[in-house]
């Protein structure tokens, strides 16, 4: 049997994508952003997200299947993001994906957004296999997560996700309050260029003892962001020049710390030697660098896929349906809905 | 043959023919759960129909006026399942399927949330039978619709795609054009505008 040839739906930020792959091979991965739109409110808005999707969705289709050259009549199987991400733009993309799968007579898989992220990696150049158990860290302006993957499509637990703001969500608003526009990811590490990135010690959230026991895995940067506030008010008010590039490359530097530190420690804990990043997040530089070091230092092997599949896409979305269909699964029934919260551990609705 | 579909109200799917009027429909007047029951309801209606993909030749889509999470799920529906088939997307404004049918002057609105409503003056029949839309769709407060003289008054909690369908083809049979493409949120999304960073000391 060759390799399933299936199609990814994607849609649950304000990203379109749409991904074509071979098992294991890419074949499209097609990115309508609607981030433009966003930016001049600061922040993704979810109407405008869901508006986009609705407009951009046939086109990427079009451009995908144009892209890796194949027609609808050739997929085995096409795969949607169900979950979890915002409710509105969800559902354009599972409306859609119903209607082209009962249009052309196709299963349909609906999927899990973070686990995705995960099936990302099955789509690496070299061909070789995703190595389990792997730890995860997903981390965008939507999710913070951290995962244990024992199986892409049998067995992934949460070990944490953030309490509060996701880590880019974080860079958002730190960046706005610098006067920096959006997306503040870009943005803060271009201002953090030859800056001390110890030069101020911002706090590190759920990092203290008396926290590590409840949320040992989990994240938090809401104080972080309210401590830079405050630290930049202070400078202002007293009529110094503000460090910007100082400011920046200490806030950085504490998101990735923080980052880096738990996701290390579940790596220890778990015997697991490997770590995977996905995610948005994983565009900002010092978080790779961060990681690099780290994980060489702790003898973890570190992968990253590359950014055109860490960021949201069909590609990821479709590598983990071809999973499902190569397993046998049997595709998902009609009435699934969009769930903002689906649960990792459903890697199929 | 068409297969029609409207989420600007409930959710509503139809099998419609011009000679054979309607071979099979689904509606659920559930303001929620558009997106969990538009796959099954299109699936139900092409068995139900007992007709091939190959043999429709459009798929209607209800533009709205609609609130806009629902709204979309109908209209996307419609257009991936129009380029899986291969077949043109017919954009129909949905106030129109209330009218269809009518024979006196009729004031048609439905909900908009937020204690709106969406409406649409319609005139009487033309004489092909065809609705006459005056004015709208337009989106109001109760208190602000207006009140002609002479005008019945329909309030409808559902869109039947089945009548936006059989309203298609005989639109389609007397040459008039569609509705244009977009969707009618007539809404601006709810954004309000960052007056900057606020203080936290
Ligand atoms: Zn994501």
């Amino acid at each position: 049997m060759t390799a399933p040839l299936v199609l990814g739906i994607e849609t649950s930020c304000d990203e379109t994508g749409i991904g074509i792959v071979r098992g294991q091979q890419l074949l499209a991965n097609v990115i309508a952003s609607s981030m433009d739109e966003h930016a001049r409110y600061g922040g993704v808005v979810p109407e405008v997200a869901a508006r986009a999707h609705l407009e951009a969705i046939v086109p990427a289709l079009e451009e995908a299947l144009r892209t890796a050259g194949v027609t609808l009549d050739e997929l085995d199987a096409i795969a949607v993001t169900s979950g979890p991400g915002l409710a509105g733009a969800l559902m354009v993309g599972v409306a859609a994906a119903k209607a082209l799968a009962i249009s052309l007579d196709k299963p349909l898989y609906a999927v899990n957004h973070l686990v995705g992220h995960v099936g990302a990696d099955v789509l690496r150049e070299d061909g070789s296999d995703i190595e389990l158990p792997t730890i995860a860290l997903l981390v965008s302006g939507g999710h913070t997560s951290l995962l244990l993957v024992r199986d892409l499509i049998d067995d992934v637990e949460l070990l944490g996700e953030t309490i509060d703001d996701a880590a880019g969500e974080a860079f958002d608003k730190v960046a706005r309050l610098l006067g920096l526009p959006y997306p503040g990811g870009p943005q803060i590490d271009r201002a953090a260029v030859g800056g001390d990135p110890a030069a101020i010690r911002f706090p590190r959230g759920l990092t203290h003892q008396k926290d590590l026991e409840k949320h040992r895995y989990d994240f938090s940067f809401s104080g972080l962001k309210t401590a830079v506030a405050r630290w930049v008010e202070q400078k202002r008010d007293s009529g110094d020049e503000l460090p910007l590039a100082d400011v920046a490359a200490s806030f950085r530097e504490a998101v990735a710390d923080v980052l880096l530190t738990k996701a290390i420690a579940a790596c220890h804990d778990h015997g697991v030697p490997r770590l995977l990043l996905g995610g948005g997040v994983v565009a900002n530089a010092r978080v790779r660098e961060l990681a690099a070091e780290r994980c060489a230092a702790a003898g973890i092997e570190l992968r990253v896929p590359p950014l055109s599949l860490c960021t949201d896409n069909g590609a990821m979305i479709a590598a983990l349906g071809a999973q499902l269909v190569a397993a046998g699964r049997r595709p998902s029934t009609l009435d699934f809905g969009a769930d903002s919260t689906l649960p990792v551990t459903v890697i199929q609705a | 043959m068409l297969l029609a579909i409207d989420t600007s109200a409930g959710t509503s799917v139809a099998i419609v023919d011009r000679d054979r009027g309607v071979l099979a429909s689904r509606d659920s007047a559930d303001t929620r759960g558009h997106a969990e029951v538009i796959g099954s309801f299109i699936a139900d209606c092409l068995t139900e129909s007992g007709i091939a993909i190959s043999e429709l030749s459009g798929v209607v889509a209800g533009m709205g006026p609609g609130p806009f999470t629902g709204l979309r799920v109908g209209i996307a529906a419609a257009r991936t399942f129009a380029l899986g088939a291969g077949k043109p997307v017919i954009p129909m404004v949905s106030h129109d399927a209330l009218a269809f049918g009518r024979t006196e002057p009729t004031l048609v609105t439905t909900d908009a949330r937020r204690r709106e409503v969406y409406w649409s003056l319609f005139g009487a029949p033309d004489a092909d039978g065809l609705p006459t839309r005056l004015e709208g769709p337009a989106l109001a407060k109760p208190d602000d619709l207006p009140t002609p003289d002479g005008y019945a008054r329909l309030d409808a909690a559902t869109v039947s795609a089945a009548q936006l369908g059989l309203l298609a083809e005989a639109m389609y049979v007397h040459g008039r054009s569609f509705a244009g493409s977009e969707a009618l949120y007539l809404r601006s999304p709810d954004v309000t505008m960052s007056a900057g960073p606020k203080r936290v000391s």
